[in-house]
């Protein structure tokens, strides 16, 4: 079963797609992945990234970073549609830092601790809020992960006090 | 009194208008200036608004933008009106129809003014692609007039919660009700267009006149006599057969968003979703961010059929996606209590003993649009009926003209496709109409063919939107075949 026919992608999928960075780049410091592997027609993201290391000839085709230009500065992350951008960090020692877009109430703090979620929703374990910024009101939530689940986080629910 | 209005919400401040009180059936309703009056009605607990003439069964909200005929109400003695539509005002008394209105309670309308007007351009429908159109129009000098059936500018942009996507040059990345804050201003800087709102564009007559009949507090039979018309109707959702489809709490998803988006009233606690296109997808999601529990979202067919990422935003949070599922029961008194979904085969028939009963007040339908394009039937433009355009749709020139000459098409009503190509389609037929009125430069002619370029070369090659492409293929032709069709030469 491929993502269309279950509404998430498996890291296989990505890989084959060429849509995840090298290992190396990604023990280097943070880094966009582009969770977007069909060819709809978007290109915001090209548009604002402040280094230009996103690339799309054709308004339709599929985003490609250039993991040499890509800082995870995670400017992308709030302003993708598609809530598809994620930025991750594996170069700090015991946790990965993930970044990842966030509509919901309560709004996001520093501190917080939160549950993570994988791609098909389930709880994957507990993290904690290290970043919150938000752009026309999407969030970028910078939550530090168990560094073995950087590939499965893909979303946080903060619960209700 | 319930109350369901949503007083905290992550992307939207609801700030509602000043009180309001009217009447309905005896009782008097508290509600907001700018709210319509099934806004105001739902948001305290109504749900059934009209009867089934024949079965007396009930009728609740269901398109919630003027399309259907669900929530017809007799409004200050007036029957059939729109009551998703009409917006609240102080002291009105509004009763329930209960079935077929009453032809001799209809008021005297001895008040309605007739007002002749003569204009350039007539623009119907003030959604994406009509405030384009006469934008474009008025910025080239053009004299324009335009009505929109809502009392408020943005058709089904001011309920559209995300961030568009496509190309930044057509407001990508920014949300839909920002859009069309952005254009209704625009509008406002232009002394040459002239916008009547609550205004229904009722029939096309001899030498071009369109009659508007615009309701309200002073009513108006306005009859347009406009050199060219763009009609940029939109769509309404389609309705799905199944036992119980009839009971309040089922409704399209585009209905719920309206509630639930534009007047900030929670259409229900628990809701089942049915059609995984794009509008199924958004909306399940901003269901969630509504604070309704999204139970699952049905697709019949093997594979979802929106863009991925938006089935992703929902699946990520625990959202159930069933493919090959479809509901076969909705049921409940007097309202959706519960809901059954079954599994499908193949061949689309359902696999006994796969049931599941979902404990849902809210059946949201999602399984497309249908282009709303009874002016130009009336008008006598040739149709064509395309699947993959929604349905009945006239047949067009390359510049959006159909085979009525000088009234032109743009947005949903030529084919469903979306909010981009609405903005181009409604920009093209703006070009057109201006080179037909002798205020187009080179420059207009040019511009045009850009964006055709565009449109049809790269945009609409997008993998995704091929179907609505080759929709749009079947009705669009030259200027030397549609001079043919014109005389009765059908292709």
């Amino acid at each position: 079963m491929s993502y269309k026919e279950k509404g998430y992608i498996e890291p296989e999928e990505l890989e084959n797609l060429g849509l995840l960075p090298p290992r190396e780049r990604l023990e280097k410091g943070p880094v966009v992945i582009a969770e977007c592997p069909e060819e709809i027609p978007c290109n915001i993201c090209v548009h604002v990234c402040p280094f230009k290391a996103i690339k799309m000839d054709k308004i339709y085709e599929i985003p490609r970073i250039d993991w040499g230009k890509c800082i995870g500065c995670g400017v992308c992350v709030p302003q993708c549609p598609g809530q598809a951008l994620f930025v991750v960090d594996l170069s700090k020692p015991s946790q990965a830092l993930i970044t990842l877009p966030y509509e919901f109430l309560p709004r996001p703090e520093k501190g917080m601790r939160v549950i993570l979620l994988n791609r098909r929703g389930e709880h994957v374990g507990e993290g904690v809020i290290v970043k919150a910024w938000q752009h026309d009101r999407t969030w970028a939530v910078t939550v530090s992960v168990p560094k073995d689940k950087w590939l499965e986080v893909r979303a946080v629910w903060i619960p209700e006090k | 009194m319930p109350d369901y209005r949503i007083y905290e919400h992550p992307i939207l401040d609801f700030r509602r208008g000043r009180r309001v009180k009217f009447y309905y059936r005896d009782k008097v309703i508290e509600a907001y200036e700018g709210e319509s009056i099934l806004a105001a009605l739902y948001a305290v607990g109504y749900r059934v608004f009209n009867r089934s003439p024949k079965l007396g069964l009930p009728r609740g909200a269901y398109c919630m933008i003027g399309k259907c005929s669900s929530c017809l109400s007799i409004v200050d003695g007036v029957p059939n009106t729109r009551i998703c539509i009409e917006p609240v005002r102080e002291g009105i008394h509004v009763e329930p129809q209960e079935g077929l209105a009453d032809i001799r309670m209809a008021r005297k309308q001895e008040n309605v003014e007739t007002v002749k007007v003569e204009t350039d351009l007539l623009v119907v429908g003030g959604g994406p692609a009509g405030l384009k159109a006469a934008l474009v129009a008025a910025e080239h000098g053009a004299d324009v007039v335009l009505v929109n059936d809502h009392y408020v500018l943005g058709g089904q942009l001011v309920k559209q919660t995300h961030k568009f996507f496509g190309s930044r040059d057509y407001f990508g990345g920014t949300r839909g009700f920002r859009i069309a804050e952005i254009l209704s201003k625009k509008i406002k800087e232009y002394n040459n267009i002239h916008v009547y709102t609550n205004g229904f564009a009722y029939g096309y007559f001899k030498d071009g006149v369109v009659g508007v009949a615009v309701h309200g507090e002073h009513p108006l039979n306005l009859l347009v006599k406009a050199k060219t018309i763009i009609a940029a109707l939109g769509a309404a959702e389609k309705g799905l057969d199944f036992e119980g489809n009839y009971l309040p709490g089922v409704m399209g998803a585009g209905g719920a968003q309206t509630l639930m988006n534009q007047y900030g009233v929670r259409p229900g606690d628990r809701a089942v979703v049915v059609g995984s296109g794009n509008v199924g997808l958004i909306i399940a999601y901003q269901l969630l961010q509504a604070g309704v529990k999204v139970e699952a979202l049905a697709e019949i067919l093997p594979r979802i059929g929106g863009w991925f990422v938006h089935a992703a935003k929902i699946r990520r949070l625990g959202v159930k996606i069933l493919t090959r599922h479809s509901i076969v029961r909705a049921a409940g008194l007097e309202r959706v209590e519960k809901a059954v979904l079954q599994a499908y085969d193949e061949h689309f028939r359902p696999i006994p003993g796969t049931e599941k009963e979902l404990d849902v007040d809210l059946v949201l339908i999602s399984i497309g649009l249908q282009p709303d394009t009874k002016f130009f039937a009336q008008a006598g433009a040739v149709m064509k009926w395309v699947p993959e355009a929604g349905g009945l749709v006239p047949i067009r020139t390359w510049g959006q003209e159909t085979s009525v000459e000088n009234l032109f098409v743009a947005g949903d009503a030529s084919g469903i496709e979306e909010a981009t190509t609405a903005f181009i389609e409604g920009e093209i037929a703006a070009l057109s109409a201006l080179l037909k009125l002798g205020l187009g430069s080179k420059e207009v002619e040019e511009r045009r063919g850009k964006l055709i370029d565009f449109l049809w070369n790269e945009y609409r090659m997008a993998p995704v939107v091929r179907r609505a492409r080759e929709g749009k293929l079947k009705v669009t032709v030259s200027e030397e075949e549609m001079k043919k069709i014109r005389v009765g030469e059908y292709p």
